[in-house]
């Protein structure tokens, strides 16, 4: 039988089992190389949609419509103006409904009653929709009022339809964060509930909020495909003037061009890319700012 | 080394005083204390763990200096002090569960059985294989209670003949095996706080180290449930070696053979309070005779 | 207070149109298309004029493929990602990487889709890997849609590991278990009904996915047999014909409410046991 003393003599290494066995290496390799591979797919795809499509990121880019026979000097003018126009119309529809939305889930509603909790699942679930879906529900819409598809509106309306649900989730995620001494301060001093979430609860969520929807905006800048249902018209020629104008947006028009087999429209593809990207990237920035500069820790 | 293995966990009890784990290492003890409880204790301790000179940095805070205690075989050892006092961050450097926090460092030695703990050829994980840790919280892994105590042993690799025999002297050894033989398949969080952190205890003597911390292992229990905790140090002293943290002046003077007081001092300058030892001894001469007025001064309640 | 209530129910109201939407199209779809066809045909024909088939089983081999890719590509490297942040990477390594992940995750699917096209498919596997691949396989978009949801895989899944208490892992290493012990044994097990949730979230984005399926996966629907062969998934079919001439009420445009009517009852139902998954790692600590 072995005492004590001889257990203790044997140094103190893990041969098999300790952190520097081979086994326990290998999957810290392993992991290192997951992250490695997420960062070089990153890394590539920026670096090729640079390379194909910076010589055509000139001034015709911005400034000429998108061309069937001449795509060497076509642009992605209608689709800069298409995107503001639907990128600002959906920011409209969907950031007071959505926060009006988030206000009433979160300081008004009573979780216990079914239909909150079946507001609550509905809403979990239309985050998770696929976007295609969101087109055709705005297709569909279209149809029984006898609007026009392709117009501005319907673009807006399902993009907002899109990102509603997450701009309520991001919505309620900042109100959740004001303490809830704020709230009953400002209710015993004898205001009224509407008063309070007014005057104290948004205020103190705004940063929250004003990030969460710039995200939830720079998800609708970049979709397409609920676009595609709409029939948005590819080879506009023509800056939209209203809400009842044809248009394109950016993503749509490089789904376009990128399925041309022209290299020249490929070049245009990733030329739209990049500004696609750097638009992402100032949205991004500001709410970044917004974060850093109005974030308050209680 | 599967001799190792075959060595069985406590199962029966006893009669204390008798003195029998000293008796195998051949060094049998001069009777020069006798404490309420009539142990036999060594005036010097076999040494498993020697602290020397050590100080621990978190950063370029200094949180404890110039420690240099001896932690004895079979032997209770308490660390009592006001929060603050680095007890239990010198406890945690012990197993070297305190590299687990970033920045935190030491200096001096630390050595158990003569080798130095942080030496650069030491793997922390056996280390604390054989110096194993019981916290202040119970902290029973998400599984059944079978799964918890076979989980040490399935991971460091233990020679195991039978894992039902295995589980069940663990749990005999943490006096929980009756509480639930009959349920060994279910989650170990249905189990009372008091058995959870018996659990725990049962779950750190499978894996047969030779050295037990505790780190305030009563602090979240009701006094049933810590009474019975001390009990079974009791009896796990005569198969390991136990130090425990406790801001429970009474605990440490109930089960500790010997007992380290420490106090925080409040650096020159920085208003840093660095931790310190200042006074060492057997417990009944901590209790009874102190020869620090800063240790009378706190077991008399004068502060602290 | 009633609007803010009627803003609420809003969301509702959108389910039931999408419910509406397309199962109205769809079921003047049905009155000309036994259930039966589409359900278990192999052949999908909507505009050979004279010979129109409408078994939609080669458009969910097309999904399928991809959907399998996908999750094959952003499951290992996902969770790869998800446990290194969660409980490995320093301090500062964290605080550069994950707005890596977020950037990957802000990238539009077009963009996506424009990368497997062109970058995927001619370089990579072609030139690179040496497999016989045209400019469209399931393949090349399967792999790009699994980069896409790499993110949405690792973040998720590290906020459920990173929920995991520090005292399970502390009672574990002072076992004497390892780090790798320690985090497969111990932290994925307690996190699995979270990490659970993002695969099966990540499986319902792979289904929906839109762009990337139809830039680079084929334009043409058949029972994909290999995964370097071309084909088409539901949701390329839907772009394929939205962006061609469709007038409501033809057959043509039914058919696409029918594929979308049933790729939303697919998704439905992956989102539902996604919330409970959710819910139920919620209800663990």
């Amino acid at each position: 039988m072995a005492t004590i003393g001889q257990i203790a003599t044997r140094p103190l290494r893990a041969e098999r089992h300790g952190e520097r066995s081979f086994a326990s290496i290998a999957f810290l390799v392993a992991l290192w190389l997951a992250l490695a591979f997420a960062v070089l797919c990153l890394v590539t795809l920026l670096v090729t949609s640079f390379v194909d499509g910076v010589q055509r990121l000139d001034s015709n880019l911005f400034t000429q419509y998108s061309s069937q026979v001449r795509p060497e000097t076509g642009g992605a003018r209608a689709a800069i103006w298409g995107t503001l126009w639907v990128i600002g119309l959906t920011a409209v529809l969907a950031i007071p409904l959505g926060i009006a939305a988030a206000v009433y889930l979160e300081e008004f509603a009573d979780p216990t009653r079914w239909y909150n909790r079946l507001v609550e699942v509905n809403l979990q679930n239309l985050a998770a929709v696929p976007a295609i879906v969101y087109g055709m529900l705005t297709a569909g819409l279209a149809l029984t009022i006898g609007l026009r598809r392709g117009v501005v509106l319907a673009g807006g309306i399902a993009l907002a339809l899109l990102i509603l649900p997450v701009i309520i989730i991001t919505t309620r995620e900042a109100l959740r964060a004001v303490p809830a001494e704020i709230r009953q301060g400002s209710l015993a001093l004898g205001a009224t509930r509407l008063k309070t979430v007014w005057k104290q609860s948004l205020p103190s969520a705004v940063p929250g909020v004003a990030t969460g929807t710039i995200l939830a905006l720079s998800r609708a800048l970049g979709e397409a495909a609920p676009l595609l249902l709409l029939g948005a018209v590819v080879f506009v020629r023509f800056d939209p003037d209203g809400l009842m104008s044809g248009f394109t947006t950016m993503p749509v028009q490089i789904f376009n061009w990128a399925g041309q087999p022209q290299v020249e429209f490929r070049e245009l593809a990733a030329a739209a890319i990049i500004v696609l990207l750097g638009m992402l990237l100032l949205m991004n920035a500001v709410a970044i700012v917004i974060r850093n500069r109005y974030q308050r820790r209680w | 080394m599967t001799s190792t293995e075959t060595t069985t966990a406590p199962t029966t009890r006893t009669p204390a005083g008798g003195g029998g784990a000293l008796a195998d290492n051949g060094a049998r003890p001069r009777v020069v204390a006798q404490d309420d409880n009539s142990r036999y204790l060594p005036d010097m301790p076999i040494p498993v763990i020697e602290c020397e000179g050590v100080d621990i940095y978190y950063g370029g805070f200094r949180a404890v200096h110039d420690v240099s205690m001896v932690y004895g075989q079979n032997e209770i050892t308490a660390m009592i002090g006001p929060s603050g006092c680095g007890k239990s961050t010198v406890l945690r450097c012990l197993n070297r569960m305190n590299d687990l926090i970033p920045g935190a460092r030491v200096a001096g030695r630390i050595s158990y059985r003569g080798q130095d703990m942080y030496g650069s050829d030491v793997d922390p994980i056996e280390v604390r294989r054989r110096i194993g840790m019981v916290f202040q919280k119970p902290n029973p892994f998400p599984k059944s209670i079978y799964d918890n105590i076979a989980y040490g042993p399935r991971v460091t690799g233990m020679k195991v003949e039978s894992m039902d025999d295995l589980v069940e002297q663990a749990l005999r050894g943490a006096a929980l095996w009756d509480e639930v033989k009959d349920k060994l398949k279910q989650s170990a969080y249905g189990l009372s706080g008091g058995q959870q952190q018996r659990l725990c205890i049962a779950r750190t003597i499978a894996v047969r180290p030779e050295v037990i911390l505790m780190d305030e292992p009563c602090s979240a229990l009701d006094p049933i449930a810590t009474a019975r905790i001390e009990d079974l140090m009791e009896d796990l002293r005569k198969d390991f070696t136990i130090i425990i943290v406790t801001h429970n002046m009474q605990q440490a003077a109930r089960v500790a053979d010997r007992t380290a007081f420490f106090t925080a001092q409040a650096a020159e300058g920085t208003g840093d309070r660095t931790g310190q030892l200042v006074e060492f001894d057997l417990t009944t001469k901590i209790f009874s005779n102190p020869a620090d007025k800063r240790t009378e001064d706190y077991i008399s309640g004068r502060f602290g | 207070m009633v609007a803010l209530a009627g803003a609420s129910l809003l969301s509702v109201a959108v389910t039931v149109g999408i419910v509406l939407a397309l199962l109205l199209p769809a079921l003047s779809f049905f009155r000309e298309v036994s259930l039966t066809e589409f359900l278990f045909g192999t052949r999908w024909t909507p505009r050979f004029t004279g010979q129109e088939s409408y078994g939609v089983l080669p458009l969910i081999t097309g999904t399928a493929w991809t959907t399998v890719i996908g999750l094959l590509v952003a499951i290992p490297f996902g969770l790869g990602a998800a446990v290194y942040l969660a409980e490995y990477a320093p301090w500062r390594v964290r605080k550069v990487l994950k707005p890596v992940l977020e950037v990957l995750a802000g990238v539009p699917s077009v963009v996506y889709g424009f990368f497997a096209l062109t970058f995927v498919a001619p370089f990579v596997l072609n030139d690179l890997l040496g497999l016989d691949v045209g400019t469209f396989s399931v393949l090349s978009a399967g792999i790009v849609l699994g980069i896409m949801i790499i993110p949405t895989v690792a973040s998720l899944s590290e906020d459920a590991m990173s929920a995991v208490p520090d005292s399970l892992r502390q009672g574990s290493l002072a076992l004497g278990a390892n780090k790798m012990r320690t985090t497969l044994r111990v932290v994925f097990p307690a996190a699995i009904s979270g990490i659970a949730a993002s695969i099966v979230l990540a499986l319902s984005r792979a289904v929906g996915e839109t762009m990337i399926v139809a830039l680079a996966a084929g334009t043409q629907a058949r029972m994909v047999g290999s995964p370097t062969e071309f084909g088409q998934t539901m949701t390329g079919f839907i772009a394929q014909t939205a962006t061609g001439e469709s007038t409501p009420g033809t057959l043509s445009y039914n058919t696409l409410f029918a594929v979308g009517l049933l790729l939303f009852v697919i998704t439905f139902v992956i989102n539902l046991i996604s919330i409970r998954l959710v819910r139920k790692f919620r209800e663990a600590y």
